[in-house]
């Protein structure tokens, strides 16, 4: 081997290794919390750490799921998720399709509008959105919830959804519509099956969205049977002077779970895909 | 094909529906893209317009709890302005949240950028690696994410104190993380950026797949540095992307709420460490002070909407030239 090769392979070796000590730090919290849960209690309070669980168990999440109101809450969190994603993605197609494919009046102001409630602080809607919903009895009613996730998964999903519109060739409709199909056949025939992984991504994003959100369930949903899971989860520790930390992180992982999965599964085309159609300029 | 048809009699016939229906379709062209937007356009209208007609009207009025269960408020017209920006703690707030967004966004994009260039150095099995581990961290709910910082930075068990005395670094026996000010927002800090980084890794990443790799060889053949070749050919490339990610991280760190107000914890907020969208949920939800809270909204809203327009615009442009 020569020497200039020697010294490139030297110096590749070396960024590998900043690669893996960054993968390392980055991943380290995600690794404890799953570590840390299923770890007997000794070892989690043992003065120097375990690194891995190699006696696992799993009484931190039994103990975590019988929590009170742990099913209910789930159940909760799954039915406001279930029912923005299912709503916004039907009315942000629609949308989307008239951004990607139509000129008319009017067009710049609606994607204002888009992109402005996007950058909206949610904490400065909190109090109008109480007191307004609190006049219709809709504060401590996941309906109340459902309507206030819809105004900000909605625009999300319809630039995302024009995104990936814009990367289907018109003339393909184009020459659907000459060869005599009608622009609903187009849409069943021709959009819908080309636009699957772009609907399936974007509905994957507004189910992760809608799933983590905090701070208009924590305000919006006040008895603790009505929350949702993520609220659930800030009330963990409570006031109690003794942490169950194995229990704490049992149960966060059990909240992570369906994000990561659902991450992981599509991330390949979405993530890369997502922000590359979100900053093509 | 009657479309084709010679026959002089059949064609006007065939021409005069053709042109009927052509304006129909015209017609009904104008009116789909109409009809397509308006549902999300009344949700939007409904949802959000309709509360933000009630923020401007809660803002003018004496609101809590009496008058919440009355359903009326009473006029007191810009009180609640005069009585927000006259409290020193208002003014030290926003001060606080300037100087923490400034060091949240410049650790982000610093870090990010850094890492993105990391990425195209490194073998591929490395970047399979890497990368996948990025998106792990970007699927972390938020207030998970806030648990597990919480418990790796507990005074007694916590893993970090561990790690920090045994590197050496100092001794952080039952060092205690929420002590003060500067250390409560700085774990924030870590945990926002920590949480930020692979968005931005992951775009960067993709905006340096449009740096031409022939010319960076040329400027290596010609004998630049590597820095001289960041600024110079690659820094120009990422710009527009970097502004992107720089104004998004600035509105959504301005106006953070989750990760400073479960970390710091209930009990230990106080006036002395607030941020901007703690402030307005201390004094206007929780002490259930919906006036004055509607009088913070609207000018965190405002100040938001300044930081906004660059941004904004810039995405506005990109979707009119895709039409």
């Amino acid at each position: 081997m020569s020497a200039p090769r020697r010294a490139r392979r030297a110096r590749q070796a070396g960024w590998d290794a900043v690669g893996l000590l960054v993968f390392a730090v980055m991943v380290f919290p995600v690794f404890w919390m799953i570590s840390t849960a299923l770890k007997p209690d000794d070892q989690i309070i043992s003065e120097t750490p375990t690194w891995l669980p190699l006696q696992p168990t799993l009484k931190h999440f039994r103990d975590a799921i019988e929590r009170p109101f742990f099913w209910e809450d789930v159940k909760n969190s799954l039915i406001v998720v279930l029912a923005t994603v299912a709503i916004s993605i039907v009315l942000a197609f629609l949308a989307a399709i008239a951004l990607a494919r139509y000129g008319f009046s009017g067009r710049k102001l609606f994607i204002v509008l888009v992109i402005g409630i996007q950058m909206l602080p949610q904490a400065g809607l909190i109090i109008p959105l109480y007191v307004v919903l609190g006049r219709y009895h809709q504060v401590n009613a996941l309906s109340g919830l459902i309507i206030t996730y819809l105004t900000f998964v909605l625009p999300f999903c319809v630039w995302t959804l024009r995104g990936f519109l814009l990367g289907i060739p018109k003339e393909l409709e184009e020459a659907a519509m000459v060869d005599g199909s009608t622009r609903l056949g187009v849409f069943v025939k021709i959009l819908l099956p080309l636009m699957g992984p772009g609907l399936v991504a974007t509905s994957v994003f507004a189910f992760i969205t809608t799933w983590n959100e905090y701070i208009f369930a924590r305000v919006l949903l006040n008895d603790q049977s009505k929350q949702t899971v993520t609220v659930w989860l800030s009330y963990f520790l409570g006031t109690s002077k003794h942490t169950d930390w194995g229990a704490l992180m049992a149960a966060s992982t059990l909240t992570a779970v369906p994000v990561i999965i659902f991450f992981l599964l599509v991330q390949r085309r979405v993530v890369f895909g997502l922000t590359a159609g979100a900053v093509r300029g | 094909m009657l479309d084709s048809s010679t026959n002089a009699a059949a064609g006007t016939l065939v021409s005069a529906s053709r042109r009927r229906r052509r304006a129909r379709d015209r017609a009904l062209h104008g009116v789909v893209p109409f009809l397509l937007i308006l549902p999300v356009v009344a949700v939007i209208g409904v949802i959000l317009g309709y509360p933000l007609y009630w923020l401007v009207k809660l803002s003018t009025e004496r609101y809590g709890l009496f008058e919440l269960i009355q359903h009326k408020g009473v006029w007191v017209g810009l009180d609640n302005y005069r009585s927000v920006l006259g409290d020193a703690v208002f003014w030290r707030t926003l001060l606080r949240t300037v100087v923490f967004t400034i060091a949240n966004v410049a650790l982000t994009m610093v870090l990010g950028t850094l890492i993105a260039l990391l990425l195209v150095r490194v073998s591929s099995w490395v970047r399979l690696v890497l990368s996948s581990g990025l998106v792990l961290v970007w699927a972390m709910p938020v207030v998970v994410a806030v648990q597990v910082w919480y418990w790796m930075t507990n005074f007694q068990n916590g893993v970090v104190n561990y790690v920090l005395t045994e590197l050496h670094i100092g001794d952080f026996f039952q060092h205690d993380w929420y002590a003060t000010t500067f250390s409560q927002l700085s774990l924030t800090t870590m945990l926002i950026v920590w949480g930020a980084l692979p968005f931005v890794v992951i775009t960067l990443y993709a905006g340096l797949a449009q740096v031409p790799g022939d010319l960076i060889e040329a400027a290596e053949v010609d004998g630049a540095r590597s820095w001289r070749i960041f600024f110079d050919i690659t820094l120009p490339i990422l710009k527009p992307i970097l502004l992107i990610l720089t104004s998004l991280s600035i509105i959504w760190d301005f106006g953070v709420f989750t990760q400073p107000y479960l970390l710091i914890g209930q009990s230990k907020i106080t006036t002395g460490n607030y941020l901007m969208s703690i402030y307005l949920f201390e004094e206007g939800y929780f002490k259930s002070d919906f006036g004055r809270g509607a009088a913070i909204s609207i000018l965190m809203l405002l100040i938001v909407a300044a930081l906004s327009v660059v941004y904004v615009r810039k995405m506005v442009r990109m979707g009119e030239a895709s039409a």
